[in-house]
């Protein structure tokens, strides 16, 4: 057996500067993937529609024509399958990065994900391994409905043995996939389907932002918006609009859910003294109740001027009419009046 | 069976249906064919949002299977299921445009769209976002009518797709152990989005499937609504009596892309114009004997009675943003 071509951390620039090339998210995602699959021979993609098709969302688009069908495999439809299949090739020294085509269908995968990835190495007393990636485009706002639409992150917060990444930019998105990849972890990497066409600064050669840092994304004194994944780019809009008024948000996204940087959310709140969570999941068992826990918890408490407030998803499914749909999930009028009333103490 | 018998026997039903009855079969392919071009465009003037699939192309299946059942039986519905709705009991055009132009005068109210369309009061349980989604359902409304002892029967339809699902191998063994009345009518269109159906199974046929669970399996020609009638009124029959599932393959051809936004690389155009020689619609209008004015005047008529459907939906009211909380809890 010849040595095989690995990629590894050491190798890799961490978080380096972004540059002035842009490209949109999924170009990021793909450019992701591609350098992976060139600079590592464990890693093989899998997963419905990522060949010929392109991946639903265009996320593999040429990669099968550049790495063959044998490393960016079309499955039938078997979301539990394509889980487990991923669960089994990383125990046996792969790194499997597997779509599932939207977030929605992972319901399909959850055994493999909870009981089996999350839980054997534990189970075998630290022994072995399951470094795989399963990426999941999540949200609403394209007109899909109720069962193409959700926003499920927290119920992979909720499981000991699974990382979680949230990636909002361009940016991030290629370097934590990167560093998802490398990660000797299960990795539940939630793309959005409206990030896709979002564009921003890329470096070309391949990096890391390492899991488990959260990233303050606006700097702002009067209060601080945690927000995750679209909502963090609504959170900046927002705020840029009370600048206008002369409220600075400060805002931060954690982009790894779990395990969760909170000491920059914690140092946030103390300065500002209010808190104002943001996401697009349901209210009710939402990554809102953690954060929301993690800053009254810590030693932001004492610093609080106002409750910690929750701006969220309704707790509906996602309903087909437009305006509906638009009413079901934060907007950035909604963050701004929120905000607003925070920061001038109406709450 | 042999072919000829078969077609002895297809004839017969023809006959069974009458001239009108199988006109109005007729009718009712092209009221199916008018509603996915009228979808289709209004997709494309951006009148809508969301996605939809077309089942242009399939519409012999929809018929021809909603005609061998009996009203009061019950259909769980897939994704590219426009044709079924329409095709089911007591449907309502109208209220099947207003749902998919996401108005509260539509089935749903608006909340459901495409993917989503059920009449619940005519036992239709609606179509199914998630593939095979309807498939173990159709399980518990087979054990609810076996409970219940009444003589309905319960259709499900889903894609080839669907048949890599664990949810479809659990169920048709559920309901084999349980003798259900269970009808799987499994639309065969070739693909699965991009997935050839021979890339994405090594059997021959979808229907081999069914003797891994000890049920009859029979394929049929998906464009031909008097094939389909017979084998769905057979496994009809078979379920009503107490013998439990069967599985029907239905053997057609998706002539548009998957979705809204699919460059059908997977696909040769040559494939697609061959499978167009076999129109269901023009097949079954020429074994009817109709003149082309004939044909035309009901083409016409299927299309009249759309466009009317979609000034009832342009009328309609939007849902009220007051009402969003309704309808999650009982
Ligand atoms: C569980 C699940 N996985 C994937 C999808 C995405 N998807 C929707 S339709 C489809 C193809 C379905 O193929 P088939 O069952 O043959 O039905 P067809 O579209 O051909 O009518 C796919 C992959 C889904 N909706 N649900
Ligand atoms: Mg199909």
């Amino acid at each position: 057996m010849t040595t095989p071509k690995l990629l590894s951390l050491e190798n890799l620039p961490v978080a380096p500067p972004a540059g002035t090339r842009e490209i949109t998210y999924v170009e990021a995602v793909r450019e992701a993937l591609r350098q992976a699959l060139t600079a590592d021979e464990r890693v093989f993609l899998m997963g419905e529609d990522i060949g010929v098709y392109g991946g639903a969302f265009g996320a593999t688009a040429g990669l099968a024509q550049e790495f063959g069908e044998g490393r960016v495999i079309d499955t039938p439809i078997s979301e539990a399958g394509i889980a487990g299949a991923c669960v089994g090739a990383a125990l046996a020294g792969m790194r499997p990065v597997g779509e599932i085509q939207f977030m929605d269908f992972v319901t399909l995968s959850m055994e493999q994900l909870v009981l089996q990835a999350a839980k054997i190495r534990f189970m075998f007393g630290g022994k072995a391994t399951v470094p795989m990636v399963l990426r999941m485009p999540g949200g609403s706002g394209t007109g899909a409905a109720a069962q193409h639409s959700e926003s499920l992150e927290n119920w992979f917060v909720h499981v000991p043995g699974l990382k979680v990444v949230m990636p909002s930019t361009p940016y991030d998105v290629k370097g934590l996939l990167l560093a998802a990849i490398l990660d000797d972890n299960p990795v539940i990497f939630v793309e959005h389907k409206l990030l896709y066409k979002t564009k921003g600064p890329v470096p070309e050669a391949p990096y890391v932002v390492p899991l488990g840092q959260s990233r303050v994304a606006r700097t702002g004194q009067h209060l601080t918006v945690i927000a995750t994944s679209l909502m963090v780019n609504r959170a900046l809009e927002a705020a840029q609009k009370l600048a206008g008024e002369g409220i600075e948000c400060e805002v931060i996204d954690p982009r790894t859910l779990n395990p969760l940087d909170e000491a920059p959310i914690v140092a946030s709140v103390k300065k500002t003294g209010r808190a104002l969570v943001v996401h697009e999941a349901v209210r009710t068992g939402g990554y809102g109740g953690e954060l929301v826990s993690r800053i009254v918890d810590s030693a932001a408490f004492d610093y609080l001027e106002a409750p910690v407030r929750r701006l969220t998803g309704l707790d509906i499914p996602i309903p087909y009419n437009r305006n509906l749909e638009a009413h079901a999930v934060p907007q950035v009028d909604a963050i701004v009046a929120e905000a607003r009333r925070l920061a001038r103490g109406e709450v | 069976m042999s072919r000829s018998t078969q077609s002895k026997k297809e004839a017969e039903h023809l006959a069974e249906w009458g001239a009108d009855g199988a006109r109005q079969k007729l009718g009712l392919m092209m009221l199916i064919r008018a509603f996915e071009e009228k979808a289709e465009e209004l997709f494309a003037l951006g009148r809508v949002h969301g996605t939809m699939h077309l089942s242009i192309g399939q519409e012999a299946t929809a018929v021809g299977a909603a005609s061998a059942l009996r009203r009061g039986d019950y259909l769980l519905n897939h994704h590219r299921g426009h044709g079924h709705c329409l095709a089911w009991f007591d449907s309502d055009v109208d209220a099947m445009m207003a749902e998919f132009m996401g108005k509260e005068t539509g089935y749903c109210r608006g909340r459901g769209g495409s993917m989503h369309i059920a009449n619940v009061e005519a036992n239709n349980l609606g179509a199914n976002g998630i593939v095979a989604g309807g498939v173990p359902i159709a399980v518990g409304v087979g054990l609810s009518i076996k409970m219940r002892q009444t003589d309905q029967v319960c259709m499900v339809n889903f894609g080839d797709g669907a048949s890599n699902e664990g949810a479809f191998h659990e169920s048709l063994n559920m309901a084999s152990i349980w003798k259900l009345p269970v009808i799987y009518l499994c639309e065969n269109n070739q693909y699965a989005m991009s997935m050839p159906v021979t890339k994405a199974m090594t059997v021959a046929q979808i229907s081999d499937r069914a003797a891994a669970y000890g049920i009859p399996g029979v394929t049929v020609d998906g464009n031909d609504p008097v094939a389909v009638y017979e084998a769905v009124a057979a496994a009809a029959a078979r379920a009503r009596a107490g013998q439990g599932p069967t599985l029907v393959e239905s053997q057609t051809y998706r002539w548009r892309g998957h979705s809204k936004s699919d460059k059908q690389a997977y696909r040769t155009r040559d494939e697609v114009k061959e499978w167009q020689q076999r129109d269901p619609i023009l097949r079954f209008a020429a074994r009817l004997g109709l003149s082309d004015a004939e044909r035309e005047a009901m083409r016409q008529a299927a299309v009249d009675r759309i466009n009317a459907a979609v000034a009832f939906a342009e009328a309609s009211p939007e849902p009220d943003v007051r009402t969003i909380m309704d309808g999650v809890y009982a």
